[in-house]
């Protein structure tokens, strides 16, 4: 007896199944040769908790420079697509989730828009899987410089303390000289960056202007929500300058609380990092005369590709670009111009190839940014310092370092630390 | 360690007038976080492990009123307000339910209440750091007293603080509802014979200690970042409050919020790099010498 279910035979189902099976077999490679064709493009960032900026400034850089590409026709009739994943600021989900983007969602090329802590894990494995990478958000002068760490297939596309270091400290000693700034005091954040930053700063302002003498230095923790000791701290010990490593959020309470003693009526204040215009606009009564490092400015420098740039941007974000976006933007080009060079093959051997020493004019246009074939990190990005003022463009009177200098500085310190 | 110049600034009437207001300020936004977790511990027994939300969601009521109305004023009865009624909810639909169950039972709500609010924040706030600024009304130079410095807004802050303490104490004290809230934290079962409403008076005892956090986070939201989360580094801080305070007591919270608020002022001067050490260090003796806090009792119900 032959079991029917409404008519239709076991025979015939199992029939049916191959039939299926078959079909699947042979339109499974059909599809899979679709697929290929977008290029597809992991951002392992931050896009929660509280450097989310950091994240999702990235993110709208990255998707804006892979739109306006497809918008283009994309390379070769290959389009872009974008796929974020968000490490929560943590080190080891930012090695799971680079992974996942790598062998579960099948990215060409990793972006990676993590803070220090995160790149170097995702280092890591983008080296074990040799996939092409770049560093979009990493400061740390290290993950670059020690040749330890040195892979073929990746690269930084974002400014680093050393070259920060040596134009911070540079602008500081030309400003300390003229000013008489002579007593200076510190106050940075209590982790590994702000130590560090802090300690480099002062070594290049030092080296340049050697009457420079720091008469105090305080370590506030990383997320303080108050600053009112280190404030009333800085008003006993009566410094002339304040170098300070706060970024974000901090900064923000930091110069508001500031405002409330008016500490800096009479005393200059130096900041790596003020210059971002979200953390600018988010000061409600910003003090004018700030000295500021260059993160991002519509108007520095003045070039019609910077003023498309940003215009671009305000567009897709709340806000105007980062330091962040526009090195996630910059880097978004490296991997552009390869892929076009290489007609759309994202093998990282041939794109690596072609990025190294490689020079971008967007987003800044003049002379572009290089990627330094030796350490393949950038060079000839803005290192400018400026004042702030109570209106937009909120800095002004950017000085710029000549890059020269910084990177003949820049090889002593890598001999210093056993880095050449 | 620099006791020189802990001693130098102890001398000099501007650095102690300077270094006594910053620690009036530190101590007083301590305090009524801590008050209101003491209070509520006191009352219903709850340790609130989400009281940091109350702070967080009073900051940001305020922010978004202020952003609306202009009005510090209504940005700070706002934020009060909100945290108060947002408390009286969270205890009549969540926590009520964990009343006499295990304290990890309690610990895993409150956990699971502090992560939706941050959630929720981020959704409607986004999750990028706000900052309120300054009212127009104290964006004045600051004012001197004794050739030392205090900003015209901390002295609102400290006064309004002390004044809600002050209120606080005599209401718990001197009123005749303040004497039938004591008899519920010794005896609810006797005082609910009595014809009391227990309930209510719970639910109005838990809206009060938010309110007090709410407060806190609308004197806080014109000088501190607001971001999600905020209110966690703030609780530790209480926690340490209340255990050198004693779990339930108001004057006892004000006691410990001030020694905390006197330690980070002129630590900041004398060790700056112990100042958390000495922090620890106070709450680890107190434990081994009074376990229940300076002025604590033990736990009612």
């Amino acid at each position: 007896m032959t079991k029917t279910t409404k008519g239709i035979s076991r025979r015939r189902v199992l029939k049916g199944a191959g039939a299926m099976a078959g079909l699947a077999a042979i339109g499974a490679p059909h599809i899979a040769g679709a697929q290929a064709k977008v290029i597809k493009i992991g951002l392992p960032t931050i896009l929660s908790g509280r450097v989310a900026i950091l994240g999702t400034s990235s993110r709208f850089a990255v998707q804006l420079a892979f739109n306006q590409i497809n918008e283009a026709g994309g390379i070769n009739g290959r389009k872009f697509e974008v796929v974020d994943r968000d490490s929560k600021g943590r080190p080891d989900e930012a090695a799971k989730v680079t992974r996942d983007l790598i062998n579960n969602d099948g990215c060409d090329i990793i972006i990676d828009g993590e803070a220090s802590s995160g790149s170097f894990a995702v280092h890591e494995v983008v080296r074990d899987l040799g996939i092409l990478c770049l560093h979009t958000c990493s400061e740390t002068s290290s993950l670059t410089a020690d040749p330890k760490l040195f892979s073929k297939n990746v690269f930084r596309c974002a400014r680093q303390g050393i070259h920060d270091a040596v134009a911070g400290g540079s602008y500081a000693a030309k400003i300390a000289k003229e000013k008489g700034l002579k007593k200076w005091a510190t106050c940075s954040p209590d982790y590994a960056y702000g130590r560090d930053n802090t300690a480099e700063f002062l070594q290049y302002a030092k080296m340049f202007e050697p009457s420079i003498e720091v008469v105090d230095q305080l370590w506030p923790k990383l997320f303080a929500p108050d600053y009112t000791e280190s404030i009333t701290k800085l008003m006993q010990v009566k410094p002339q300058a304040v170098y300070s490593a706060l970024w974000g959020g901090d900064l923000v309470a930091f110069i508001e609380q500031s405002n409330l003693y008016r500490l800096f009526q009479n005393t200059a204040y130096f900041s790596g990092g003020l210059g971002d215009p979200p953390i600018l606009t988010a000061i409600k009564n910003l003090p004018q005369g700030l000295n500021t490092a260059y993160r991002y400015n519509n108007g520095f420098p003045g070039s019609p590709e910077n003023t498309a740039f940003c215009d671009a941007y305000v567009k897709v974000a709340p806000h105007e670009p980062t330091n962040w976006a526009w090195q996630n933007y910059a880097a978004s080009q490296f991997i552009i111009e390869a892929l076009r060079r290489t007609n759309g093959n994202t093998d990282s051997s041939a794109l690596a190839k072609e990025i190294s020493g490689m020079t971008v004019k967007k987003p800044f246009g003049g002379a572009g940014i290089t990627m330094r074939d030796s350490d393949h990190t950038i060079i000839n990005y803005p290192v400018a310092w400026g004042k702030t003022v109570s209106k937009s463009p909120w800095v002004l009177d950017y000085v710029d370092t000549e890059w020269s200098k910084i990177i003949e500085l820049e090889k002593e310190w890598k001999k210093e630390k056993g880095y050449a | 360690m620099n006791l020189e110049a802990l001693a130098s600034c102890l001398s000099s009437s501007a650095c102690a007038v300077t270094q006594i207001s910053t620690a009036l300020i530190i101590g007083m936004l301590l305090f009524m976080v801590a008050s209101g977790l003491s209070l509520i511990f006191g009352v219903l027994g709850i340790i609130n492990f989400a009281h940091g939300a109350f702070y967080m969601a009073g900051a940001y009521i305020a922010f978004f009123t202020y952003q609306a109305t202009s009005s510090f004023l209504l940005a700070f009865l706002a934020g009060a307000l909100g945290a108060g009624l947002i408390g009286v909810i969270f205890e009549r639909f969540i926590i009520s339910k964990v009343y006499g169950k295990d304290i990890l039972m309690q610990l895993l709500v409150c956990y699971a209440i502090i992560l939706i609010f941050d959630d929720l924040v981020k959704i409607i706030a986004g999750p990028e750091y706000k900052m309120m600024g300054m009212p127009d009304v104290f964006a004045l130079p600051p004012l001197e007293f004794a050739g030392g410095f205090v900003p015209a807004y901390y002295v609102f802050m400290i006064v309004a603080s002390l004044s809600i303490g002050a209120l606080l104490w005599l209401a718990i004290e001197k009123t005749r509802i303040g004497k039938i809230i004591r008899a519920l934290a010794i005896n609810p079962q006797m005082v609910g014979a009595l014809g009391i409403n227990t309930t209510l008076l719970y639910a109005a005892v838990f809206g009060v200690g938010s309110m007090l956090a709410g407060i806190a986070g609308s004197l806080a939201a014109p000088t501190r970042t607001l971001t999600p989360g905020m209110g966690l580094s703030i609780l530790i801080e209480s926690f340490i409050v209340t255990v050198i305070g004693g779990m339930g007591s108001i004057v006892g919270a004000l006691i410990a919020a001030l020694l905390i608020g006197f330690t980070r002022a002129f630590g900041a001067i004398g060790f700056p790099l112990f100042v958390d050490g000495i922090m620890f260090g106070m709450m680890a003796v107190v434990l081994i010498i009074k376990p229940s806090g300076l002025l604590g009792r033990e736990i009612a119900r």
